[in-house]
């Protein structure tokens, strides 16, 4: 192979940041193409997504509040359910006799496709012909942790990969200044924590990295106190040099890669301020994120951060929010979360979309499971008190861009939206169609571990062609 | 005659090798799922010598190679690789005869895994060098001694040499200087903490109960002290063995024993509100099942959970009847004082009782609670009555285990009273205090005042065991489909079928299962714990798959060896450190681990040792190494978890943003095998350089080289803290010396050798760059302490110098 040597290399890349920007990456590749697991790779077949936005609304969205509109709810209030209808339903707090609660939303359709939405998200309505909206969602764990676990990593119990962690260890990741796989959160701890996007049994470089909204953005990302970045650089090259000396010493490759991943280390710090950095943004782009609004601020900066990473190549951008968990106080509190999440979100899709991205960058917004047609009410004397128990059998999620067909409503729920009555897509299922829009046959996208073959949708898992564009 | 004889022995024990070696590995791993003992797919077997072969060889190519969808073999996952395509073939072309002997029999299976342990030859030496020789591959010299030293003290106690270890080994000329190492290091207290951290992670041992609440188990360390103990006091196999999975039943148990059953407690605890215990229960049973083969079998019977296993001869059957032995056992906290609790406790507890009397008198505790009793008992009588009092209810059985035997108790034992009394001030929870605020908010200041009561009382020990509670759990089925509401088959628990067999009469207990597991008619579990020493001392084991023994794992690179060292093991009484001892005073252990070109072709993955391998350091000793050059470390052995500092953030992103109470003082210095581990949100260290993540029994840690690894050594302030102090150290213990003679030291220190004189060179001129770039400030915030006689630049430029030292790739590492 004609390259220059690692030390030669090394030096160069030395000059400044300049050159490790532009005359590194292909060196570092070149250097250690085979140590690098991080490097891009080709999918199954050509993908029309090449990177994700999972938009991971904890705690579970009441669907009939927001996106699957119920009016025979009214007929039903104050009483129970048919029997026949709940006989086999597991319940996590309330009993089977727990009476109807029709939604206190009004419903309008949006845009050519007329898809119908609530009152409480004028903004993501107005993205209803890039929506691809499925109302057949459906899981079996009917606890949070589990539930989460199953829509993250496709099983119930933590130790299995998650969705981030498997997309990026099938395709690498563009960017080489940022992690491949990154975390960001409104700043509430979620039932599942790490365990949503840990990296299972896969290497740990596959995990999701935190982007933190208070001290650092990156765990560790900032020199301690007094270490510039010109003392940083210093205190790098020695270490650079140093293990160089020792790779000569002992012949062990596994050397050029930790000078890779210090190099790597150096450059997350030297590119994370620019990421940060939305002094260059348009007040027009800020406005349409919310960032201008103190509700929607902090969800929009981290719809926008999400932006500009898939703009730098970051494959996977988790982004969560807590917590839809509206056992109780469900009109006070989904109009909480509503403020904080949807302008922000519909700025996301209408900025990838004008930017160009949207066909390449799929978004997906939901929860784990859906809530109950049937009130939860925990403190009779206040009828404010009133919300909704987990729903796993049927609930919505919705989709957009990415080689996802938008304008369209997939499933149904029969008229109390308790039972799917068309299209059932299972969580294994919605994991297979996003593999698939990524190029991925999700029953080859494998990694042998104890004693035999894994994958992200376990056993199961069937891609749903009518989401497809 | 006789030479021609032997030559045609000889082919034909090639030929059965070769099928041996690779054809029966491709049937094993791709086509028996569908062609096997369980399912024969099209008429068609291959796992043992069938009459459908004849017939279907012959198309074995064209199939295998076909690119029409469904038509090609297997029909999913990748096509073959062409060289097990090439097996085939000429397995094929030389008649596709199934040599005599490979087969199903009928206790199970000739895989070796199953076959006794066969002692032959004298040691490990002969056995490696042999196949060395048979491959033409020339060993590596021996390592030179510092190497040596450090490679060994890491290995037996996960700490560096001293400074003064390496120089009494280099001093000593005399015969058997390096056995004598090793006989110190065999006798520290580390080498329990050492090995403690290897078999917890089979354990998957952690801090807290896992899932949504992930509540910290604050007892769950016993168990670990219980892990260190045992190992430094080499505490036979076996009886390491029982004492885990039946301690509790052993005649006359001592508490002691009890604790060990904290192995079958590393299981995770689901409290969601609103969980099905029945399911979450079902669901550690599993958890146990497969924690058990893992651990002793090598063998990953997850499968059969579900279906009869693929590969290996374990039936469904089999995994429940050995889930069956779990089935009676019950979670229980009991009294567990270490020695001298008792005394203070018992002296202070008469007092105590009376102040919490009158305590719970002042708060109309006992009354209140009746009255929450009687709702919470109500409501589970008769569900659906009163809905606040249903939820109470569902917050209560996600909370307290065994709520069911509270609820439904005609008298209470005073402990269990007390318990419900702290349940009912702690959890906050009766639908009355919404009724009556007057009381709800009474009830939230006795809280803070019980804290306060409670530490006027001293410690006394508290551990998470496991005990026998037949009436309440009955028989185990077979779960169909591995669904936990499927019932099929009653199944009476039992060893795998594929096993040698429990003796008729021995009552079926866990303590049946453990004698089982470590007898020596067994033939996995000396081969499996010696196969894993092996892979901690060399880095792979002699199976690589050391989780999984069954037909798709791997097969052993020296299968003799691996025989020789499960016998001597069994022979030696299954002590651990006789065999530790064996290990690395090999030839073998000893060699350098530097690359040779010739071996990059001949064998790149050092399979036949012709060297040692460089080894990075887990997680914990990272941790360990830093501290201990720093001179920070805390070295008493044992206790309580703690908590370092780490930023804010990191759990706070668990479920209700749940604080890190951050230890402080020497505490805080203590091991990495001491450091708390939050299963949903672990210490970054841990996550970032690949500590298992404690959901399942981990049989080897992943080794990851990633960005966030060189963040966290940079940046962390708990090894900026090691620098800062590493800098003190070198230059209080080299006073007025000359800057080489300094680095000298910080290399003696860090890497346990002498810096070459281009590394010398180049920290000199790191030194030099230090002092002229570092203003004032700077120099303050990097050494705010300064050691007498050195100027604040100075030291403030060796605090950037330990910087670098700590993050060195030879530092992080085991040569």
């Amino acid at each position: 192979m004609s390259m220059p040597t690692r030390r030669s290399f090394f030096r160069s890349a030395g000059l400044g940041l300049e050159t490790m920007a532009l005359g590194s990456l292909l060196g570092l590749q070149g250097a250690t193409a085979t140590q690098d697991p991080l490097a891009p790779k080709k999918p199954h077949f050509a993908g029309k997504a090449k990177s994700v936005i999972f938009l991971f609304m904890e705690g579970a969205p009441s669907q009939m509040d927001l996106f699957d509109p119920k009016p025979a709810l009214a007929k039903w209030q104050g009483k129970p359910l048919p029997e026949s209808l709940i006989r086999q339903t597991k319940l996590a707090f309330i009993k089977k006799d727990a009476t109807v609660l029709p939604s206190a939303r009004v419903f309008k359709q949006h845009g050519q496709s007329g898809m119908e939405f609530s009152d409480y998200i004028p903004n993501i309505a107005s993205c209803a012909d890039d929506i691809c909206m499925v109302r057949s969602m459906y899981t079996e764990a009917f606890n949070h942790h589990p539930g989460q676990l199953l829509l993250m990593t496709g099983f119930m119990q933590a130790g299995r990969p998650s969705l981030g962690a498997w997309v990026t260890y099938g395709l690498g990741s563009e960017s080489r200044n940022l992690p491949g796989f990154v975390v960001l959160s409104s700043g509430a701890g979620t039932s599942g924590g790490a365990t949503n996007f840990g990296p299972g049994f896969l290497p740990s470089v596959y995990q999701g990295t935190m982007f933190r909204n208070a001290g650092d953005p990156i765990l560790y990302l900032s020199n301690p106190k007094g270490v510039s970045d010109n003392l940083q650089r210093a205190a790098l090259d020695a270490i650079r040099d140093l293990n160089q000396e020792r790779q000569t010493e002992t012949g062990d490759e596994e050397i050029a890669a930790r000078i890779n991943s210090y190099e790597l280390a150096f450059r997350m710090q030297m590119s994370a301020p620019e990421l940060l950095d939305f002094s260059k943004e348009s007040k027009e782009t800020l406005e349409l994120y919310g960032i201008d609004n103190d509700k929607s601020k902090a969800f929009g900066t981290n719809c926008l951060l999400a932006r500009r990473m898939v703009e730098r190549g970051v494959r996977y951008v988790m982004l969560m929010h807590a917590s839809w968990d509206q056992h109780t106080y469900l009109n006070r509190d989904l109009k909480k979360n509503c403020e904080i999440t949807d302008a922000p979100t519909a700025g996301l899709i209408k900025d990838l979309k004008q930017r160009g991205l949207l066909d390449s960058t799929i978004v997906v917004w939901g929860g784990e499971f859906g809530r109950t047609p049937m009130v939860e009410q925990r403190i009779t004397s206040d009828p404010e008190n009133m919300g909704r128990d987990h729903h796993p059998i049927a609930y919505s999620m919705f989709l957009a861009g990415g080689g996802i067909k938008g304008g369209q409503v997939i499933g149904k729920t029969d008229e109390l939206g308790f039972n799917i009555v068309e299209d059932k897509v299972h969580v294994h299922d919605l994991q297979a169609t996003l593999l698939h829009c990524l190029g991925f046959d999700h029953e080859r996208l494998t990694y042998h571990y104890m004693g035999r073959d894994f994958r992200l949708t376990d056993v199961a898992g069937q891609v749903v062609p009518k989401m497809l564009a | 005659m006789f030479a021609i004889g032997m030559f045609l022995i000889s082919v034909s024990v090639l030929a059965q090798a070769q099928f041996e070696k690779d054809v029966l590995p491709v049937f094993a791993k791709r086509c028996q799922g569908c062609h096997g003992s369980q399912q024969q797919m099209a008429g068609l077997r291959l796992d043992r010598e069938d009459a459908s072969l004849a017939k279907a060889a012959p198309k074995f190519v064209e199939r295998v190679t076909s690119e029409k969808k469904g038509y090609r073999m297997p029909p999913v996952g990748e096509a073959l690789q062409p060289n097990e395509i090439a097996a085939i073939r000429s397995w094929v072309e030389s008649g596709a005869k199934w040599p005599s002997g490979i087969a199903a029999s009928t206790k199970g299976s000739l895989h070796w895994a199953f076959q006794p342990p066969r002692r032959t030859g004298v040691g490990i030496d002969d056995w490696v060098l042999a196949k060395l020789k048979a491959e033409g591959i020339a060993p590596s010299p021996e390592a030179d001694r510092r190497t040596l030293i450090r490679r060994v003290t890491l290995d037996l106690t996960g700490l560096p040499p001293t400074a003064d270890e390496v120089l009494g080994f280099l001093a000593d000329q005399q015969p058997g200087a390096y056995e004598r190492v090793v006989d110190r290091l065999v006798a520290s207290p580390h080498f329990g903490e050492r090995w403690a951290r290897y078999w917890l992670d089979l354990a998957h041992y952690a801090d807290s109960d896992g899932y949504e609440k992930d509540l910290p188990r604050p007892n769950a360390w016993r168990y670990r002290h219980w892990v260190i103990d045992a190992f430094n006091r080499d505490m036979p196999f076996d009886q390491f063995t029982v004492e885990q999975l039946a301690g509790d039943l052993l005649p006359g148990s001592t508490v002691d024993q009890k604790v060990a059953t904290g192995f079958l407690r590393c299981v995770l605890t689901n409290r969601e509100g609103g969980v099905d215990r029945a399911e979450a229960r079902f669901e550690q049973l599993v958890n146990r099942t497969a924690t058990v083969s893992t651990v002793w079998l090598g063998l990953t019977v997850g499968c059969a959970q579900c279906h009869n296993h693929k590969y290996d001869p374990i039936p469904q059957k089999d995994y429940y009847s050995v889930m069956a032995f779990f089935e009676k056992a019950e979670d229980a906290d009991i009294d567990a004082p270490l020695g001298g609790e008792a005394g203070p406790y018992y002296a202070a507890l008469r007092e105590f009782r009376q102040k919490r009397d009158a305590f719970y008198a002042k708060y109309q505790v006992p009354a209140r609670a009746a009255v929450f009793e009687k709702g919470l008992k109500d409501a589970y009588r008769n569900p659906g009555r009163d809905l606040e009092w249903d939820f109470a209810l569902t917050a209560y059985k996600a909370l307290v285990d065994r709520y069911d035997k509270f609820l439904t108790d005609a008298a209470h034992t005073p402990r269990d009273q007390d318990s419900f009394y702290r349940y009912f001030i702690n959890g906050s929870a009766s639908p009355d205090f919404r009724k009556d605020k007057k009381q709800g908010d009474e009830i939230k200041a006795a809280k803070k005042e019980l804290v306060e009561l409670d530490k006027t009382l001293p410690v006394f020990g508290q551990a998470m065991v496991m005990e026998e509670d037949a009436v309440r759990h009955g028989k185990t089925h077979l779960r169909i489909r591995g669904d936990y509401k499927t019932l099929g088959e009653v199944v009476d628990p039992s060893g795998l079928s594929v096993l040698p067999g429990i003796p008729a009469g021995v009552v079926r207990d866990r303590l049946a299962l453990a004698k089982w597991l470590v007898s020596r008619e067994n033939p996995l579990p000396a081969r499996v714990a010696m196969n894993r020493l092996w892979q901690e001392l060399f880095g792979r084991g002699l199976v690589k798959t050391s989780e999984d023994f069954g037909l798709v794992g791997d097969r052993p690179t020296h299968p003799e060896l691996l025989d020789w060292l499960a016998s001597e093991f069994m022979d030696r009484g299954w002590s651990w450190k006789q065999m530790v001892r064996i290990m690395v005073s090999t030839d073998a252990y000893k060699r350098s681990s530097k690359a040779r070109k010739d071996l990059e072709t001949k064998d790149p993955e050092n399979v036949f040792l012709a060297r040692q391998n460089r080894l990075r350091l887990t997680a914990e000793l990272i941790r360990d190494g830093a501290l201990s050059a720093s001179g920070l470390l805390n070295t008493s052995i044992g206790g309580r978890s703690i908590r370092p500092p780490q930023p804010y953030g990191v759990a706070e992103l668990g479920y209700g943003n749940p604080k890190w109470e951050e230890t402080k003082g020497p505490e805080s210095y203590r091991r990495g095998l001491y450091v708390h581990y939050q299963r949903t949100t672990p210490y970054p260290l841990m996550a970032s350089f690949d500590a298992p993540d404690a959901s399942i029994s981990c049989s080897r840690r992943r080794k990851s080289n990633t960005a966030l690894q060189a963040l966290n050594l940079l940046n962390d302030p708990v090894f900026f803290e090691a620098s800062q102090s590493l800098a003190a150290r070198i230059l209080r213990e080299t006073p007025g010396a000359a800057l080489a003679k300094r680095i000298e030291h910080a290399y003696a220190l860090c890497l346990s050798r002498m810096p070459s004189a281009r590394e010398s060179e180049r920290l000199t001129q790191l030194y030099t760059e230090y002092l002229s770039k570092l203003d004032d400030a700077t120099a303050v915030a990097w050494m705010p302490a300064p050691p007498d006689g050195v100027t604040q630049r100075e030291a403030a430029a060796w605090a950037g110098i330990g910087r670098v030292l700590l993050n060195l790739d030879e530092f992080i590492t085991r040569e």
